[in-house]
């Protein structure tokens, strides 16, 4: 499954770290990814895949609950697929 | 490339977050045709099994489609096939029963309603139809979840004014039944010409004889994507809003696609339609009336404000038609008063009257929604309120409806508290001069010479 994940929250050292490696332990391959500040607020969109037979997109969500609280920042896990039919033809 | 990515993402994160975007409603519609049985028992029983055990998965899937795609999906719903033509086989003398049925079956699969407490009576009404009239102020006022409709009218077959007398004095008499709550049973209770089989709006929703057995629609919000979109547009002339409605409008309708194709495949069901609905709830950020004041009106009810409504309505529907395989329903923007907040504070404050409301309906979807009228209105005000707007859909090949509620006990200027989406509404003035004599004379509105094209 193609996923968006989206971090937004004020920025400090060790988020990229913080939430790339918990992808990495659930098994996610980061396919692009931009990342800017804006006004000292980070904000990182990032996609992604998985295999839907080992994790449900739920149970990655929940994943990245303690990562949320512990970076202080917003994470935002999405289907690809709303991103596809809102702005493609 | 993925800067062009991000900025669609961001896109689309401020709908949600901002304009309060998000999907009303997942619909499904199951027909209970099959479950028609001279036994009323019986049929009842067909139809708890049969509803029980087709939206059992509903309400799991749309919150698992919710969290897929980050979008809320606000309602999940159920409609049902006209319980006149599945209750007319059974010898009850009244369908309470039937309506205590669909409320216990609904609640059970955890759908916050379920539409279909119907009688079609545009040309005639059987005894079936007859007793599921006069069985909608209990089956409303001894049930949470039921909603009642009732076409009165259509342009095939012209206006039965018969029915609408009833319907005048169905809707006194359900709003006397919850006189404690201000007339609230009426909020559940729709009076249609030219009403549509696969709206999946409560509470006019019904599951249609000619739709198959099972089939999932959807219904889109999205007014505050609309306003906003418009607020880019200011000072520019209508060419350009018309332009930018569409836009925006065939971005919503891109998800309300999305939502039910998906909701289609894992409930093993037919995708029907969307409805391309603006629908407004009672919150700020999510006002019909805003977008129509962002055209350049000081306030929604002003001069001005058909022909604002007419252009909203028209450029939603073109940019949605290319955006899905299938659109119906209603189609158009909801005005209903205690559901938009810009309208709640236009009607307190005088600026709308029923008078405008009702120019609105002829060229909009719907009529006149969740108005609050005092609560001593005569049963025959409120069926020549329900002629004109059956009327209006009558002459103009539309679906018009009429949702007043008599706040029993409340007088004008007064505000009803409904709570949740269906919102509040200030007591709004009717015409006092007397219709009892219009409405006593029974019989039927020939229909209009344009009926008869074929």
């Amino acid at each position: 499954m193609k996923i968006i994940l989206t971090v937004t929250g004020l920025d400090h050292e060790g988020i990229i770290a913080g939430v790339t490696g918990k992808l990495a332990e659930r098994k996610v391959n980061i396919e692009n990814l931009s990342q800017t500040l804006m006004q000292g607020y980070f904000t990182m969109i990032l996609q992604g895949s998985f295999d839907e037979n080992q994790q449900s997109i739920t149970e990655l969500q929940e994943a990245m609950k303690p990562v949320e609280e512990q970076q202080q920042v917003q994470i935002r896990i999405q289907s690809d697929a709303i991103f596809q039919a809102m702005h493609t033809l | 490339m993925f800067s062009d990515r991000s900025s669609s993402v961001l896109e689309t994160l401020q709908m949600i977050d901002e304009d309060r975007l998000d999907i009303r409603t997942v619909t499904m519609g199951i027909s209970l045709l099959d479950c028609a049985d001279s036994n009323g028992a019986v049929a009842r029983q067909k139809i708890y099994d049969k509803i029980t055990s087709r939206a059992a998965r509903l309400v799991e899937v749309a919150e698992g489609i919710e969290a897929e795609l980050g979008i809320p999906i606000i309602n999940k719903r159920i409609s049902v096939t006209p319980i006149a033509l599945v209750a007319g086989a059974s010898q009850d003398e009244d369908y309470v029963e039937f309506a205590k049925t669909l409320d216990a079956a609904a609640k059970a699969v955890g759908v916050n309603f379920i539409g279909g407490f119907t009688a079609l009576v545009d040309k005639g009404a059987t005894p079936a139809d007859e007793k599921l009239m006069c069985s909608i102020p209990r089956a409303l006022n001894e049930t949470d979840v039921v909603c009642a409709s009732v076409n009165i009218g259509s342009s095939r077959a012209g206006i039965n004014m018969t029915a609408v007398r009833t319907m005048g004095e169905i809707v006194r008499e359900t709003a006397e039944g919850s006189a404690e709550a201000h007339g609230f049973g009426c909020s559940k209770l729709v009076v249609f010409a030219n009403a549509v089989s696969d709206n999946p709006f409560m509470a006019g929703a019904f599951h249609g004889v000619q739709e198959a057995d099972t089939v999932v629609s959807v219904g889109v919000s999205g007014p505050g994507v609309i306003k906003r979109a418009l607020e880019s547009a200011r000072g520019e002339s209508f060419d350009v809003c018309a332009e930018v409605i569409k836009k925006a409008a065939f971005k919503i309708t891109r998800m309300g696609q999305l939502v039910g194709t998906l909701a289609a495949e894992r409930l093993g069901v037919e995708f029907g339609i969307v409805d391309l609905s603006l629908a407004p709830t009672a919150e700020v950020g999510d006002s019909v009336a805003h977008v129509l004041e962002e055209m350049g009106l000081e306030s929604v009810g002003t001069h001005g404000t058909v022909a604002a409504l007419a252009l909203l309505n028209d450029a939603v529907k073109k940019g949605g038609l290319m955006a899905c395989s299938h659109v119906g329903g209603l189609s158009g923007s909801f005005i209903p008063i205690s559901e938009d907040i810009g309208m709640i504070e236009a009607a307190a404050a005088g600026k709308i009257t029923l008078d405008k409301l009702e120019a609105m309906t002829a060229i909009c979807s719907v009529g006149l929604d969740m108005v609050a009228i005092p609560g001593d209105t005569p049963a025959s005000t409120i069926a020549a309120m329900i002629a004109d707007e059956a009327a209006i859909g009558v002459m103009n090949h539309k679906t018009t409806a009429v949702r007043v509620i008599p706040a029993i006990g409340l007088e004008i200027g007064d505000m009803v508290e409904f709570g949740g989406l269906l919102g509040r509404a200030p007591v709004m003035p009717t015409h006092p001069e007397s219709a009892e004599l219009f409405a006593a004379r029974g019989g039927r509105i020939p229909s209009p010479v344009h009926g008869f094209r074929n």
